[in-house]
């Protein structure tokens, strides 16, 4: 990563905060940890007084070291928070993290600094039971308000067959239904307003608009949306705990199914952490082959999102259009890969297979044929007098409040804000290629739906170029921890035999360590912060995924619009379920 | 006594025809969309799937009719009749070929004008006896639609009226045998055809229905044979303003060739599925309008529209003598 100041601002810390220490990590982002009772002060000085401050707070999450080996110095607890900032000023990052002890740690809220902390922090008490004092709302925000236990906490099951039976008694079932009902008291909602009553809609879970199980409860004046409240949750599968019982590398189809729509860029941010931790270093040819599919499911996820989108604003046949292309995208997927929307084909050191014969010409059909496509779209849809009537000016959103609320990938760029990380942060070789960063000017929805096409034919130029240099060689490093390693050398001696079947059968062993592996995904950044116990399977296994920022946004691009604005704004947030839920 | 028969065979006639044409619609509907949409549409039913009407009528028909506990039960059961009742009695008065109608009412337009205001009684009653929050908003919408596009729809017609100086349809039709209204009256013929989408409900007006938005607006409550009598309602009444606009704008019956009956009602017959394919073309390619704009375009640019063009025809029927 070419980040400038990596360690300056760290000794900028210590200097400022005595007791701040300092821990080497395998990806290089600067961390700090400081005591739970100083950790308000840094932050707010990181996020508000430092110059160029990090106004973007990227994740904030938990860990619980109860049970891990190999903390190398770090400072002793039961449960660490980790705080991770962002600042696009100085393209730079930094961590920040605090030591807990005891069965029900807490720690000040940083909600006031940092609004955009809410769910984060309703996450970490929901997953972790770690409570922010002066947090607003403490309630759960992924499990059901009726859950007993804290899912992410070593001592709560993983498997089913590691829980009692579950029984659903009549009354039981209809008391947990009562408490999902929403009561706009609260959330501090008034009932009615001077002469007149509030409506009160719920839009989903199971509704057109909400392309999966998102619920939103809509106050509404009229036909205007006063406040939205999402409730987000019913979509959740315990990704994040999944990784801590799946070897390393069986967790790779597990990640597939994060943001469902985008395949291999799932797998690419995963890959990356894992091998950042073992240090392996990816062949060229490996490399370009993840850049060109990594490329093409971006394609792919903005053609379900412009169809979805346009389908919202009720035109009704461009799906199918986006649809029939995506399914000449996924035909490619499916010869390279075998796999469609789950390919499963990134590999810790490299890829799966090789690239098949005749792969060439089917993409460069596709480059053609869709190069025409989006020109007709732009024709079609954009330039449709309703469509801009319906799209333009609605939701505006400025780079500062973007930025504030952790927002990325298209909804970031939109606002004016070339920040891609492809560009600022280069990773797995995206310095080698040629191309732009289509940004907008409004930040509205039309400008959201504009960056979708045009990020596509940029996407188009990149797979251009990887066809046209693909490079020679192997496609899987020669790497001990690679796997599945490469066979050949195994017939030769017995102990890369035995390392072969060690890393076959339970897996490689990654060395003790922190890593945060992060792309561009096809929705925004979106990264793995993995912890190794030097053992076989993650120790921790964090997601942050673009959606979930957004979603937390909608409110605050929502208030004042009719119903219909509503859901084009919801829309052109291009989010997944699977993603913001996990 | 063949009189009687003959008036029998006429009464039959206009009685089966829409609803033949409505249910086929139902079909051909899904093959034109799929058509313009890249895909197949229902083909496996019969021959091109033209049995997939059946089907579908054997599936709705068997559908168990649920009427949800907190709906306001009788007028939850009337609000599909209407709406089919108001929009079958308008084909009462439309004269399809020489001779050939129900009633030749001299006020046919008005009684026309009549009964598509009442339609829009179904839809309001049948969200508000739904007692849903999607289906309130949705009958809301229409309400507001509706009656806003009545206003210019009825005005959009005046200059028609103008020109043949009279409310009969068999005369208006009768008088463009040498010119068809859609020459001299175009703006009246566009300001009508948009009038007639609008108070059909289909996009770009679908608001009281919106699916992305309001699941399915008014009927989300109605299922089996009462969402039919919805379903069928609004293909009835496209079948309805595509044959007013035949009427009004198209020249009715006339055409080149024979003058006899038959060839008269076939006219009468393609001009209307053209206006039909038409209705369905402009489905498959425009997206939704906002409420308040929906609004706007109404009052701001149709009726003064239609106003103008009101004077305009006047004056110059008055200047000709």
């Amino acid at each position: 990563m070419v980040v400038e100041a990596q360690t300056d601002i760290i000794a900028e810390l210590r200097g400022r905060f005595p007791g701040v220490t300092a821990q080497e990590t395998a990806d290089g982002v600067p961390t700090a940890w400081a005591a739970p009772a100083a950790v308000r002060d840094v932050l707010r000085y990181l996020h508000r007084d430092a110059p160029r401050p990090f106004r973007m707070l990227y994740d904030l999450t938990a860990i619980d070291e109860r049970t891990r080996t190999h903390r190398d110095g770090q400072p002793a607890g039961d449960f660490s928070v980790v705080y991770h900032l962002l600042s696009p000023e100085r393209n730079a990052d930094v961590r920040v993290k605090t030591a807990l002890d005891g069965d029900a740690p807490s720690l000040p809220t940083i909600t006031d600094l940092c609004p955009a902390a809410d769910w984060y922090e309703r996450e970490a008490w929901d997953m972790f039971g770690i409570t922010f004092a002066g947090h607003p709302r403490p309630r759960r925000l992924l499990l059901p308000p009726w859950w007993e236990g804290h899912a992410l906490r070593k001592e709560h099951p993983a498997r089913r067959t590691e829980m009692g039976p579950f029984p659903l008694p009549d009354d039981a079932h209809l008391a947990y239904e009562e408490q999902m009902r929403f009561r706009p008291e609260e959330w501090g909602l008034a009932t009615e307003g001077e002469d007149f009553d509030y409506l009160f809609l719920n839009i989903g879970p199971n509704h057109p608009a909400t392309h999966g199980v998102l619920r939103l409860a809509v106050q509404l004046d009229g036909q205007e949306v006063v406040e939205v409240i999402p409730d987000i949750g019913f979509h959740h599968r315990g990704a994040e705990k999944m990784g801590e019982r799946q070897s390393w590398h069986t967790y790779i189809p597990y990640t597939d199914r994060i943001d469902y729509l985008s395949g291999v860029l799932n797998e690419f941010p995963y890959v990356l952490a894992v091998e950042a931790l073992a240090g392996i270093a990816v062949p060229d040819r490996a490399r370009v082959i993840r850049i060109m599919l990594a490329e093409l499911f971006r394609v792919i996820s903005h053609l379900v999102f412009f169809g979805t989108f346009v389908q919202d604003l009720g035109m009704m046949s461009p799906v199918f259009y986006f649809f029939t292309d995506r399914e000449r995208a996924l035909s490619i997927i499916s010869a390279i890969t075998g796999g469609r929307m789950h390919p499963s084909y990134f590999r810790i050191g490299g890829v799966a297979l090789d690239l098949p014969g005749g792969w060439e010409p089917m993409v460069r059909d596709f480059l053609a044929h869709m190069r025409r496509q989006l020109d007709e779209y732009l024709a079609s849809v954009v330039r449709n007098g309703i469509y801009r009537l319906r799209t333009v000016g609605i939701s505006e959103l400025t780079s500062a409040q973007a930025i504030a609320w952790g927002a990325s990938g298209p909804v970031l760029r939109a606002t004016g804000l070339a920040w891609d990380l492809r560009k600022q942060q280069p990773y797995g070789g995206y310095d080698q290629f040629d191309f732009e960063v289509p940004v907008g000017t409004r930040g509205d929805t039309y400008d959201r739906a504009l960056v979708h096409l045009e990020e596509m034919r940029q996407s188009l130029r990149i797979i251009e170029q990887c066809a046209d240099a693909m490079p020679a060689g192997p496609y899987i490093a020669e790497h001990p921890l690679a796997t599945p390693p490469p066979k050949a050398r195994t017939l030769h001696d017995i102990e890369t035999l035995i390392d072969h079947f060690l890393g076959v059968s339970w897996g490689p062993v990654i060395p003790p360590g922190e890593a945060m592996g992060r792309v561009e995904g096809a929705k925004g950044m979106y990264s793995y912060y993995l912890v190794s116990d030097s053992s076989t399977m993650s120790y921790r296994t964090r997601i942050r995924t673009p959606s979930f920022a957004h979603i937390q946004l909608l409110p605050h691009i929502s208030r004042g619009l009719m119903v219909p604005d509503l859901i084009a704004a919801l829309a052109s947030l291009d989010f997944v379920l699977g993603e913001i839920d996990r | 006594m063949p009189e009687l028969l003959r008036y029998l065979l006429v009464i039959l006639g206009v009685v089966l025809a829409p609803l033949t044409i409505a249910a086929g619609l139902t079909w051909g509907e899904r093959r034109l969309l799929a058509l313009f949409q890249d895909r197949y549409g229902p083909n496996r039913v019969g021959p091109a799937g033209v049995l997939q009407v059946l089907a579908d009528m054997i599936k709705i028909l068997t559908k168990e009719d649920w009427v949800p506990p907190f709906a306001d039960r009788p007028v939850f059961v009337l609000a599909p009749a209407i709406i089919i009742i108001a929009t079958y009695l308008s084909f009462a008065v439309i004269v399809f070929a020489p001779g050939i109608a129900v009633a030749e009412l001299n006020i046919g337009l008005l009684f026309f004008l009549a009964m598509s205001s009442l339609s829009v009684y179904s839809v309001a009653l049948a969200g508000w006896a739904s007692n849903s929050k999607y289906a309130l908003l949705g009958s809301l919408r229409s309400i507001g639609q509706m009656l806003s596009y009545e206003v210019f729809m009825g005005l959009s017609l005046m200059g028609v009226v103008v020109m043949a100086g009279t409310f009969d349809l068999g005369a208006i039709v009768r008088a463009q045998a040498g010119l068809w209204y859609i020459v001299p009256q175009f703006i009246g013929f566009f300001i009508f055809f948009i009038a007639g989408l609008a108070e059909t409900r289909r996009i770009p007006f679908d608001l009281p229905e919106a699916e992305s938005e309001l699941v399915a607006g008014f009927h989300t409550e109605y299922s089996g044979m009462k969402f039919a009598m919805f379903f069928l309602g609004e293909y009835v009444a496209i079948t309805l303003f595509a044959a007013m606009l035949t009427v009004l704008f198209l020249g009715g019956w006339h055409g080149p060739g024979s003058q006899s009956t038959l060839v008269a009602l076939g006219w009468f017959l393609l001009k209307t599925l053209a206006l039909i394919a038409v209705f369905i073309l402009i489905r498959a390619s425009l997206p939704r309008l906002r409420y308040d704009q929906l609004m706007e375009f109404g009052w701001k640019v149709m009726l003064p529209l239609s106003l103008v063009n009101l004077l305009v025809t006047g004056a110059v029927v008055l200047w000709r003598g």
